[in-house]
């Protein structure tokens, strides 16, 4: 099986590496410097700190948003070139060759991680950098399972990424909006209330912690603790696998 | 219609993992603890500058956020207590750039004045409706309910009556919208009168009556005969005081 997976691996990581995806990146990084030395111009106190916080968020989101954009459109396109049929009319497992799009593109993730971390490490300590960018990778994982489960299901560029787009806001907000779904002005709920915490309760059931991974208060403040980090890999294992699992329901159900 | 196989080409160990992963993560998700927002995690405000960075061209939509969020901060529903872990100079700070993003909104001195300062903490009280009447001042026509509710708190529950004065006081001056009612106008003379100031009441009154903000024929006979009352009160009061 491996001998499939690690070819479509690495012509994934090639693609990516031709369709200078990387080069995107580091005009990301460049961007970021150059908004934090505009912050640096312009700040009376705390001018690393406020400089670290906001590249740190501005890579965060720039590097989702870069991922999932080239895993959509990237797959799409070997659906319409009619690529992934040529690929599977050979002797080889759908799920081989699931697997071998996630390891390429997991590998494209873990390389925009590390390119997102090392510009912070201008403001902020080695280790804490390292724990940043090795949790950005997890999420960035997340990201990527997340976005060809959607090609497989919705085979669309646009109602893809909105749904990636949705996946991604709303992991990183449920807990604010459970929070401010609990605590209504009023000691009594309406029913329509309480409707509406159930269903935010359900949603927050069935997705991924985001909130709580890549904080930007790791790198000005203080590192995570090793119970928080090992919950947050714990979270990227189980829920890469619940997506692994749904991508491959749909891969398998697919007719060509 | 989507055009698929039927689920028995879904092999056993791909629905297995889906079932396995679907149970750890209900599993990892039951086992964490509920998110809450606890007072010490309620950090000072940016500045308004970053804020109104970070609103992206729409600072209402952003202070409408920041206020919800706000307001889930420490509040433990159905006790006695609320907020009283909060510090109450970030509270003011936070409500203070919600007001800076928007100006036209009410929820904040809302919060401020019936959450933030109904407290058992005289202290806190006394800060916040510092800080009602601070905002008033900036806009009294469109905020004058919140410092209303004000002189309330500080007549009835810090029976503060110079504070209650000074705050109704404030509310007759600033104000010159024809939409105030007069309940909200007459609150400084009532004051006065509780504090035994019959003449400054006297000449209140019939100020504002004779300043025309005051229509409704049955709040003009009320405020007639309240001003014949202390003009009687202020008689008998100077026949005790001859010797």
């Amino acid at each position: 099986m491996l001998r499939h997976i690690l070819p479509i691996a690495r012509y994934t990581l090639l693609e990516a590496l031709r369709n200078r995806l990387l080069w995107l990146a580091l005009m990301l990084v460049a961007a970021g410097l150059a908004f934090t030395q505009f912050l640096q111009q312009v700040t009376i106190t705390e001018s690393v700190q406020i400089q670290a916080a906001l590249l740190a968020a501005l890579l965060r989101i720039g590097a989702a948003f870069i991922l999932a954009a080239y895993v959509v459109t990237s797959m799409v396109r070997e659906f319409n070139d009619k690529v992934m049929e040529l690929i599977l009319s050979r002797p080889l497992r759908r799920s081989s060759y699931f697997l071998g799009k996630l390891a390429g593109y997991a590998a494209v993730a873990l390389a925009l991680a590390l390119i997102s971390g090392l510009p912070l490490l201008l403001f902020a300590p080695a280790a804490r950098v390292a724990l940043w960018s090795l949790s950005l990778a997890c999420e960035l994982l997340l990201v990527t399972a997340f976005a060809l489960f959607c090609v497989f299901s919705l085979t669309q560029v646009m109602s893809a990424l909105a749904a990636v787009t949705c996946f991604y806001l709303l992991s990183r907000s449920i807990s604010a909006l459970q929070i401010m779904a609990a605590h209504p002005l009023t000691d009594a709920l309406s029913a329509g209330q309480k409707v509406v915490n159930f269903v935010i309760d359900a949603i927050a059931f069935v997705l991924p912690g985001m909130d709580r991974m890549t904080q930007t208060g790791w790198l000005i403040y203080a590192a995570p603790t090793a119970a928080e980090f090992a919950q947050l890999l714990a979270q990227t294992a189980v829920y890469a696998l619940l997506l692994c699992g749904a991508a491959l329901f749909d891969l398998q159900r697919k007719n060509f | 219609m989507r055009d698929e196989r039927p689920l028995r080409h879904v092999s056993a160990p791909v629905l297995a993992l889906l079932a396995a992963g679907l149970a750890l993560q209900l599993g990892l998700h039951a086992a964490l603890p509920e998110p809450q927002a606890k007072a010490p995690d309620l950090l000072p405000p940016p500045a308004i500058s970053l804020l109104r960075l970070a609103s992206l061209g729409e600072p209402i939509a952003l202070a409408k956020i920041l206020m919800l969020r706000l307001q889930s901060f420490d509040y433990q529903s159905g006790t006695q207590v609320p907020y009283k872990d909060l510090d109450y100079a970030v509270v003011e700070a936070w409500l203070a750039r919600i007001l800076e993003l928007d100006a036209g909104g009410q929820y904040p001195l809302l919060a401020a004045s019936r959450l933030y300062a109904e407290i058992p903490n005289e202290a806190k009280q006394r800060s916040m409706l510092e800080f009602v009447y601070q905002e008033y001042l900036r806009d009294p026509n469109r905020r004058w309910p919140w410092l209303a509710h004000a002189v309330f708190l500080a007549k009835h529950r810090l029976k503060d009556m110079k504070l209650a004065l000074r705050y109704a006081a404030a509310l007759h001056e600033y104000t010159t919208s024809k939409d105030i009612p007069p309940w909200a106008l007459t609150m400084e003379a009532f004051i006065r009168e509780d504090l035994n100031e019959l003449d400054t009441e006297r000449v209140m009154i019939g100020g504002l009556i004779a300043s025309g903000r005051i229509t409704d024929p049955s709040e003009l006979k009320f405020l007639d005969g309240r001003l014949r009352e202390i003009e009687a009160r202020l008689g008998k009061k100077r026949e005790n005081a001859k010797p």
